[in-house]
């Protein structure tokens, strides 16, 4: 029981029938970061903060939130955070205010207290000018804006979200992003779960690579691209003739293999500093080159060297 | 947390569930159009249809008829309960509410006591529509107000069972035509239309046998009598029994539903 984590999750299993769903997964959230759960459709993640959440028991292990145990001190754990689900959690047959009044009271607000926490919340969300039409009318942007708006109610220090931007456009997609980070700057901690690499990158602290049912890898976005290899180099040389002197000469340069395809060369870097000497050798040389690029590895190269996938 | 909050109790969560469900009637009211125009088209059709034919005339029909539809209504809007509570189970608003450091049954009842609107609106349709006709009961106003609370009642402790239903059904289709069928079964193998004396032997048993033809036969008579009879003793006490029973089956199989 460190009061330095949000959540500490140990050894959580999840079986539906013979299927393994979570299989041994522990990790820790610490206070105030962003903590992201990566990984391809299907393989853990949902059901991982399902039972983070208390919504599904687990088979074995536990999950504690400030240090309470999301079973024997169930009701205690749930007042201590806010759930934005996968699927629009809030009630499609009422208004905007009427869900935030109605979860405000079911949060235990008094029925003024929860007025005026729904106006101030249609304000932050900017949803004033449709917090009386029916959800039936709202965009796909306003709805989990709403969504985020009822999980933040209690204004809980630790907030659940699950596929946040999941079917918005790029638009409501970074503006979402930008709601985000404002909580995390009023020091909320976050749990995302998130099939999209760059989401992960642009908001995590921290990721935990999740393939079926088991925990991969864990780190910061720096940590795992770096795991997959150093910088990228590829130019083209503009003269087919001089392809096998530019090959001979990269290749002394910096003692590793180049990879040709065509005209097309490219090597890995240790340190982006080699790149100078290289390019001074070449001019030297004489040979001309065009289309340079330094690739730092992506989170794409990462989730691909990781996971397998269900296919 | 800055948010002054405190632990919210039984009543309070449900109420405000209650509150929630109202709501989604208000915004919606074509939820009730089945509880009216049901019973409103089953007394037309079969007073007109039927009243020459079983009683020898529409006026005479009515006394037998107006019951008849009153508890065949509550029994579909009592199964209705279910397939709402299977609707709301599988949106995904459930897992707030479970999400929540609220009662935990609150939702359950909720929508149960919410119900109970539904159930007084199919009673005052049923009634009403008799009234129109020209039924005039003997035993007075009053006595038709006693009679509509039993009916009602009748059919808060059947949405119970139909509410487990909810619970272990797969989905709110198969909640939806199970309910039809039971409804229909009940409601037509009973004394609601004809007198029973009518039927064939097997028929006599199966309608004799029918709880449905109980609850009917002693509203009948307290709109005959103007008095609470022995027989309506009876089915309040099984009404009783019935939510005595099936409640906490059905909070069980609320809790244990993941």
């Amino acid at each position: 029981m460190t009061k330095e984590y949000a959540i500490e999750v140990n050894h959580l299993t999840k079986r539906f029938g013979k299927k393994i769903a979570v299989d041994d997964v522990s990790f820790n959230v610490k206070q105030g970061e962003v903590f992201g759960l990566l990984g391809p459709n299907g393989a853990g993640k949902t059901t991982t903060l399902r039972m983070m959440t208390t919504l599904l028991k687990a088979n074995q292990g536990s999950v504690q939130i400030f240090g309470h145990d999301t079973v024997k001190e169930g009701r205690l754990a749930r007042s201590m955070f806010g759930l934005t689900g996968q699927y629009a959690s809030v009630d499609e047959d009422i208004s905007a205010r009427e869900n935030l009044l109605i979860f405000s009271r079911l949060n235990g607000l008094s029925r003024a207290a929860s007025k005026q926490r729904a106006t101030e919340l249609l304000q932050e969300f900017s949803l004033v000018e449709s917090a009386d039409k029916a959800l039936k009318d709202f965009s796909g942007g306003m709805r989990r804006r709403l969504d985020l708006a009822v999980s933040l109610i209690t204004r809980p220090a630790l907030i659940f979200l699950d596929e946040p931007t999941t079917g918005l456009d790029p638009r409501t997609r970074t503006q979402m992003w930008a709601t985000i980070r404002d909580l995390v700057a009023q020091g909320s901690t976050i749990v995302l779960t998130t099939q999209y690499l760059d989401e992960a990158d642009q908001l995590a602290d921290r990721i935990a690579v999740i393939d079926h049912g088991q925990l991969v890898k864990i780190g910061t976005p720096a940590e795992l691209k770096q795991q997959v290899g150093g910088t990228t180099l590829n130019f083209t040389v503009d003269q087919t003739g001089q392809v096998a002197a530019a090959v001979k000469l990269v290749a002394a340069q910096l003692k590793a293999t180049v990879k040709r395809t065509g005209q097309q060369l490219s090597v890995t870097l240790n340190q982006v500093s080699q790149l100078t000497p290289i390019l001074t050798a070449l001019q030297q040389a004489k040979i001309a080159i065009s289309h340079l690029t330094v690739q730092e590895p992506s989170l794409d190269d990462v989730f691909m060297d990781l996971t397998v996938g269900k296919n | 947390m800055d948010v002054q909050t405190h632990r919210g109790n039984l009543i309070t969560n449900t109420a405000t569930m209650a509150y929630r469900n109202l709501l989604k009637t208000i915004h919606n009211p074509d939820r009730f159009m089945d509880v009216i125009i049901q019973p409103v088209m089953f007394m037309l059709m079969f007073g007109y249809l039927f009243g020459g034919a079983i009683a020898g005339g529409v006026q005479a029909y009515l006394p037998t008829i107006v019951p008849g539809i009153l508890i065949q209504t509550m029994l579909s809007a009592a199964s209705g309960s279910g397939s709402q509570i299977r609707e709301d189970l599988d949106s995904g608003v459930f897992d707030r509410f479970k999400s929540l450091p609220m009662a935990h049954i609150a939702p359950l009842a909720g929508q149960l006591f919410a119900d109970i609107l539904r159930l007084l609106i199919a009673a005052v349709a049923s009634l009403a529509t008799g009234y129109a006709m020209g039924w005039r009961p003997t035993a007075g106003f009053g006595w038709v107000i006693v009679s509509g609370l039993l009916a009602i009642f009748t059919g808060w402790a059947l949405s119970w069972i139909f509410a487990l239903l909810g619970l272990m059904a797969k989905n709110a289709t198969m909640v939806q035509s199970f309910s039809m069928i039971t409804m229909m079964v009940l409601s037509f193998m009973s004394n609601a239309f004809i007198p029973i004396k009518t039927l064939p032997k097997f028929m006599q048993v199966i309608a004799n046998l029918n709880p449905v033809t109980y609850v009917i036969t002693a509203i009948r008579q307290i709109l005959a009598t103007g008095s609470w009879t022995h027989e309506a003793v009876l089915v309040l006490i099984f009404g009783i029994g019935i939510v005595i029973v099936f409640a906490p089956l059905t909070v069980w199989a609320y809790n244990h539903n993941n």
